[in-house]
């Protein structure tokens, strides 16, 4: 559905995107899952005809994204990073200005979006200006989907939000999946990339993976250990003071550690820790999650 | 008993007919980090303001650092830190600029001022960059330099508004290392955060909705009691 | 057409639901007016004259007569010679001189013509120019009310001198000078930044991914303020009119055709700017200084063009107010038609298509 090669975009010196290749397929969920200045933004702007890229190409559903931009956006809905609605229309307006820019009507597509709306509609008459954040991004999805677009790019939909209107907004993507829209989706937080069918880790513009959430952690061959003790601070100072420490990083209330060649057993970690006058010292071997395998593949391409 | 640091009883804030802030009752303790979660429009930010000493509350008894929030707002501003995700530092000064900058303004002497300059570049590896324009850093290095000149002037308390929205995981890792370390070196942190995992960092964490605080705790005594596996799902349970 | 006519009713909304906007669009044409009105008219009741009749006969003293009585005018001295008069206005209180001719009265009942002489003080162009301009009134007045069967403008011929400023090319009404610089404020600087605007909130990435096209963006904004600023061109010309009594000697359709064309090429301005301007201030500031200031100090409306350096002469070429206030200045006060401003209009339509081509080119159906 989507088919990016090589896309190269460079702003002055600054190289936002290096040889950017991806496939998404017909009805997934596909998540681009990187921190601010990745270059999410940039990538997903070329994909909605917004910005040219320096080299390479990309198709949206057989279309050329430079050559053919005005088809491309009759099949794209696109929900840009900030809230980009008219803060001084009401609701409704709002629905029905962008319903006839697409040469559409909201009744008309309004299958599509009444599980979205429903929840919204009492404040119809509302400035938009005037909802809460959750209601804002609500609105905001509506407009973007009401003219039944093939393809659903949301740009960070769920930066600043709180986790319940995150956990809600996912679930509403996952609904419009099933009906029968590819969406690709950008976000910073990594335990969202376990939502999606498919995602591309990417960084500083480079792809560190693509895959599904599952087989890239199950790729990821180091051994991560979970270290939780009473002072934490204490504890990943002193972790890091061990010999035979790679790399030490809080998640949560734990700490996880990687050893220099994952031969650290977590006996030789326990007794060193005791040593130290820890109390409550917790150590097992755990899978790794996405965020793990992110920070490993960051450093090591960084180094 | 631990010494209070902050105390806030009863605190009441109307923006009109609207109750941002709904009889807030709560301490934070010298030292630690006190987490200050809530869905967005829970009324964190108004609090946080009034403990700042930015907006006066509708009624209550506030002391911010040992001074009545009323009176003592000048002497409040002078012992507290702040850091918000949106204005950390002036990105058309170089990076010793906005640390003169800060300096002068906290009234810090130039001989005090060079030697923890020199001190917090070489900590924060900012050494080689330190005569570059600050629009021209990384994110992450940002935040973390505007984390250290939050804190420049050793105050008790750091208040911080949504410090790490946007950067990578590791750079949201170091960012905490700092975070610590100021907490061990006994500066109170208030910290607000979108990152669940990161409330587990905190010592306590209070949940507010719609105006009120639903829970204060530890997060593994608000786990227990929540029946949750992580700080994720005792914050769906109370704010849904 | 459904799709520009949406957006059309969104953008009064937008207009209609912001108190700055609509005070922007209404209220400052009015106290501008205003106060440019009033500076000026409190300056021409009361005006110190003196006369120097030389015929002394009945007419002459009849349009004497009905000049002091009129408010406008104070007699401050008949003088005696034509000597007195270079001596009467180095004092500085009298601003007019009237000199009537000998056999004043005889040669207009005689030969249908007689000789009178004006002459001003133009030190203060604009005091000058309205204190001529009543006295010729009044005495055509009279003139019209003694021989109401003759069909001549004028049977006297005030030979007008200007002292001090001999040329007197720069001082003409305000009104023209207000209308000028209003229309440009509300339709380039609003344009410009209800463009921006979208820019900023980011409500432009949603329209430019849409099938909009950037004629249909570009048309949909300009449509509200073309209106707006036609209702406000109106409200200036019948506030002249009526409030501070300017006349409006030519054609009103001709006057209006002439303001929505300069309407029109403020508009394409306006745009212009938006395709350069990244945020609300840039586009505010471009038009501030960019088209407002250089409309009030170089289009001549506050200070004559003759008398600024040749490089600033040169510049106020390019300023389309220039031409706009010469059109109406003739069109409002010499009453002539389109022939006479040909030229001038010319210019305008060559700018305005000037700058259509040049926004349509620039709008950029991207971002960067």
């Amino acid at each position: 559905m989507i088919e990016i090669q090589n896309i190269s975009k460079s702003y002055k010196e600054v190289k936002a995107l290096n040889e950017i290749s991806l496939k998404v397929n017909n009805g997934e969920l596909f998540g681009l899952i990187g921190p601010d200045g990745a270059g999410k933004t940039t990538l997903l702007r070329i994909l909605t005809t917004l910005l040219l890229p320096d080299s390479g190409s990309a198709k949206m559903d057989g279309l050329e994204v430079c050559k053919d931009f005005k088809k491309v956006r009759h099949i794209v809905g696109y929900m840009p990073g900030r809230f980009s609605l008219y803060q001084d229309l009401s609701v409704e307006e709002n629905l029905n200005f962008f319903a006839t820019v697409f040469g559409t009507t909201a009744d008309e597509n309004y299958d599509l979006i009444r599980d979205i709306y429903y929840q919204i509609e009492p404040f119809k008459k509302r400035r938009a200006g005037k909802l809460s954040g959750g209601m804002k991004q609500k609105l905001a999805l509506s407009c973007a989907l009401i003219h039944k677009p093939k393809i659903l790019i949301l740009d960070e939909p769920t930066t600043g939000v709180d986790a319940v209107s995150r956990k809600e907004f996912w679930e509403m993507l996952k609904n419009l999946q099933k009906k029968d829209i590819t969406i690709l989706v950008s976000t910073p937080y990594m335990d969202e990339a376990d939502l999606c069918d498919r995602v591309a880790l990417i960084q500083s513009g480079q792809i560190l993976d693509i895959d599904t959430p599952t087989r890239i952690t199950e790729k990821f061959s180091r051994r991560i250990i979970q270290v939780h003790a009473q002072n934490m601070y204490k504890l990943i100072n002193d972790l890091r003071a061990f010999e035979n420490t790679e790399a030490v990083y809080a998640f949560g209330q734990f700490a996880h550690f990687t050893g220099k060649n994952d031969e650290t057993e977590c006996n030789e970690l326990d007794t060193y820790l005791h040593k130290l006058g820890h109390t409550n010292v917790l150590v097992e071997e755990i899978h790794p999650g996405i965020e793990d395998v992110f920070m490993h593949l960051m450093e090591s391409h960084n180094r | 008993m631990e010494e209070k640091i902050i105390t806030v009883k009863n605190m009441v804030k109307r923006f009109g007919d609207f109750t941002a802030n709904d009889n807030l009752t709560f301490d934070v303790y010298k030292g630690e980090i006190f987490g200050f979660l809530g869905a967005n429009g829970a009324g964190k930010t108004t609090a946080i303001r009034i403990l700042c000493g930015l907006s006066s509350p509708t009624s209550g008894e506030m002391k911010v650092a040992g001074f009545d929030i009323y009176k003592e707002t000048e002497k409040i501003k002078k012992n507290i830190g702040y850091m918000s995700q949106k204005f950390s530092l002036y990105e058309d000064l170089t990076v010793s600029e906005n640390i003169k900058l800060y300096a002068g303004i906290y009234g810090i002497s130039a001989k005090k001022r060079k030697a923890k300059e020199a001190e917090l570049l070489k900590k924060l590896e900012l050494e080689a960059v330190k005569n570059k324009l600050i629009g021209d850093l990384p994110l992450g290095w940002k935040q973390k330099l505007a984390f250290s000149v939050a804190i420049f002037h050793d105050p008790k308390i750091v208040f911080l508004d949504e410090p790490t929205g946007g950067v990578d995981p590791v750079t949201r890792r170091k960012f905490w290392d700092l975070i610590y370390e100021a907490a061990n070196n006994g500066i109170t942190v208030f910290v607000t955060t979108h990152y669940m995992d990161e409330a587990e960092y905190c010592n306590r964490v209070s949940i507010m909705d719609a105006g009120k605080i639903e829970a204060l705790d530890t997060p593994a005594k608000l786990k227990e009691k929540y029946k949750a596996k992580n700080m994720d799902e005792v914050f769906i349970k109370i704010a849904r | 057409m459904e799709q520009l006519r949406s957006f059309i009713k969104k953008e009064f909304y937008h207009i209609f639901r912001d108190p700055r906007t609509m005070l922007i669009l209404f209220g400052i044409p009015i106290a501008q007016l205003l106060i440019f009105g009033t500076v000026i008219k409190s300056e021409i009741t009361d005006i110190h004259i003196a006369i120097y009749d030389q015929a002394k006969d009945k007419t002459s003293q009849e349009i004497t007569h009905k000049l002091l009585s009129s408010g406008y005018f104070i007699l401050d001295k008949n003088l005696e010679s034509l000597d007195d008069i270079d001596a009467i206005f180095k004092k500085g209180k009298v601003r007019e001189v009237i000199v009537f001719k000998n056999d004043f009265g005889k040669n207009l009942v005689k030969e249908g013509t007689a000789e009178m002489q004006l002459i001003a003080d133009a030190s203060d162009p604009n005091t000058a120019k309205l204190a001529i301009a009543y006295t010729s009134a009044i005495v055509n007045d009279y003139i019209k009310k003694l021989y109401p069967e003759m069909h001549m403008p004028m049977q006297i011929t005030p030979e007008v001198r200007m002292y001090f400023n001999e040329e007197m090319q720069s001082a003409y009404m305000f009104v023209p000078g207000v209308m000028a610089m209003i229309l440009m404020l509300i339709s380039a600087m609003m344009t410009s930044i209800s463009i921006t605007r979208e820019k900023e909130l980011g409500t432009m990435e949603i329209l430019l991914v849409s099938p909009l096209k950037p004629a249909q963006i570009i048309v949909g904004k300009v449509i509200p303020y073309l209106f707006l600023s036609i209702a406000n061109a109106f409200v200036i010309v019948l506030m002249g009119r009526f409030v501070f009594g300017v006349p409006i000697t030519g054609s009103f359709i001709l006057l209006m055709l002439e303001t929505i064309l300069f309407i029109m090429m403020a508009l394409c301005l306006g745009i212009l700017i938006s395709t350069v301007a990244k945020n609300q201030m840039v586009a505010m500031f471009i038009s501030m200084i960019g088209l407002l200031l250089p409309t009030m100090l170089l289009s001549g409306f506050i200070f004559p063009v003759k008398n600024m350096p040749i490089p600033l002469q040169v510049l106020s070429h390019a300023m389309p107010a220039k031409y706009f206030i010469t059109i109406i200045r003739a069109i409002m006060l010499k009453g002539v038609g389109l022939f006479y401003v040909w030229k001038e209009t010319a210019v305008l339509i060559g700018m305005t298509l000037f700058f259509i081509a040049l926004s349509v080119k620039k709008f950029k159906i991207r971002l960067e």
